[in-house]
């Protein structure tokens, strides 16, 4: 299925780490405004491609286009060398959030929100702290802003750490099992979050294993399974029939009361 | 004792501290050189460096003093006993530090880093940023210890003919015959220092935060 206006397209992308084949050639596409969902069971090769997509992971083989411009292609683990003029301006339009939060525990929440727009964006402190406390306001964290990550739950870090990529108004967030180092019953505010981003447009990749989140939210569902794109679409289509058997036997592990509700 | 030789030993403490101090200092300059030329990628730096830390750290501190007290003179550079010691203690110290160094900056996680490349941070931002701030919250706790360490591996460098707090009780033992008031006001003073260390070092992890690194 061709997608209008892609945000993120990899074509014949594969990723080795020594003689493992993480990724196979995949290609992979993700359309503008909406959200994509990776799934796949653990070692499928989800969150390499997410990391690949990041910047943060240097593919082998294949290209990716990030909103239009291209990177790589590569070959034999060799791409053409990016200027930093250029890597500051595609970086400036990807945010990430890290199933770990990552959030730097030497500063304060504003601290972590701020920390970009005066290093990077070069704002002034009070402009810069200003933008921050906004934006902890819109994941509900105002209130939070002078704690350090410590001093915070599981659920109000990983918030904290979406108002930081956030901070930076990207026009593609990516993430990473947002959810899978809380506890149960702190995910549902960061997934509450991630819907309010979803309702406000904002192009996403989301590495998940929370299938009632993604059967509700995603636009587009892709499935790997070491390192191949086993099945792609809109979730009707990908959940309704789950005709690959690998597909089933992953839904029959996660597939939650609330997912199989929805699904019907 | 008497209050005018109780006097003197308070001075002598004095020494201590005053030399210990400035080889902590000269030690932590010298320590975060050699860590930087262990962390970095060039042969040329890293070698010297990891040399220069298994020399320091594996010949006994006592040898080295000895070492520095005859060796200097021999090629022809004299100076004073305090301050061959300094030179010993403060490249003995600098050998450990850099060493702790090291520890604070491997232990920085993997993730804070790219999360810091993640929003466009350049390496030299993520270094000064986020590496450097946490390493250094990771090593003060070993900077305590080191700094209490040399507060008494000090008693060592009477061998060199520094008259610090234990020379000076031992002095006072050996004249008055009556050692044991001296070496019991050696060890409180000894005591006093070392709390005034740890005081400074739970400052210093106060005012950094410390506990949220």
């Amino acid at each position: 299925m061709r997608l209008p206006n892609p945000a993120v397209t990899a074509s014949g992308l594969t990723k080795r780490f020594g003689t493992t084949e993480v990724l196979q050639k995949i290609d992979f596409s993700a359309p503008s405004g909406q959200v994509t969902c990776l799934i796949g069971p653990s070692g499928s090769g989800k969150s390499t491609l997410l990391r690949c997509i990041a910047m943060l992971e240097q593919p082998t083989e294949g290209t990716i286009t990030i909103d239009g411009q291209p990177l790589g292609p590569w070959q034999d683990g060799i791409g053409p060398a990016l200027s930093p003029a250029r890597r500051r301006v595609m970086r400036a339009g990807i945010g990430v959030v890290f199933q770990q939060f990552n959030l730097w525990p030497h500063m304060t929440a504003l601290g972590n929100v701020a920390e970009a727009l005066r290093t990077v964006r070069r704002l002034p402190r009070a402009e810069a702290e200003a933008r921050a406390i906004a934006q902890l306001g819109k994941v509900g964290l105002a209130d939070r802003a002078g704690h350090y990550p410590s001093q915070l739950s599981g659920g109000q870090q990983q918030r904290v750490a979406i108002a930081r990529a956030l901070a930076l108004e990207p026009k593609l967030m990516l993430f990473d099992e947002p959810t899978s180092s809380l506890d149960p019953e702190l995910t549902g505010e960061v997934l509450n979050v991630m819907r309010g981003l979803a309702a406000d447009g904002i192009s996403m990749i989301v590495v998940s294993h929370e299938i009632g989140f993604v059967a509700s939210v995603a636009s587009h569902i892709v499935f790997l399974d070491h390192g191949r794109v086993v099945l792609s679409g809109p979730p009707r289509e990908v959940f309704a029939r789950p005709r690959h058997p690998r597909l089933t036997q992953f839904l029959e592990t996660h597939v939650d009361v609330e997912a199989s509700r929805l699904l019907q | 004792m008497t209050w005018f030789l109780f006097a003197l030993m308070v001075q002598a403490a004095g020494t201590t501290l005053l030399i210990s101090f400035v080889a902590i200092a000269i030690g932590l300059v010298i320590g975060i050189l050699v860590c930087g030329a262990m962390l970095s990628p060039s042969v040329v730096l890293r070698g010297p460096a990891r040399l220069y830390v298994s020399f320091f750290r594996g010949v006994p501190l006592l040898v080295q003093l000895l070492l520095f007290y005859h060796l200097l003179p021999a090629i022809g550079i004299n100076i004073s006993s305090v301050a061959a010691a300094l030179v010993a203690l403060s490249l003995c110290t600098a050998a450990y530090q850099a060493e702790n160094l090291r520890g604070g900056f491997l232990s920085v996680s993997r993730g804070l880093l790219e999360a810091a490349e993640a929003v466009g941070m350049e390496r030299l931002q993520r270094f000064r940023r986020v590496s450097v701030p946490i390493a250094i919250r990771l090593t003060i706790p070993a900077l305590v210890n080191e700094a209490i360490g040399i507060l008494h591996a000090s008693a060592l460098i009477s061998v060199v003919g520094v008259i610090e707090l234990t020379k000076t009780a031992r002095n006072f033992a050996a004249t008055t015959f009556d050692p044991l008031p001296f070496y019991a006001c050696a060890g409180l003073l000894y005591l006093g220092l070392t709390y005034g260390v740890l005081g400074l070092g739970r400052a210093a992890e106060r005012h950094l935060a410390v506990r949220h690194a």
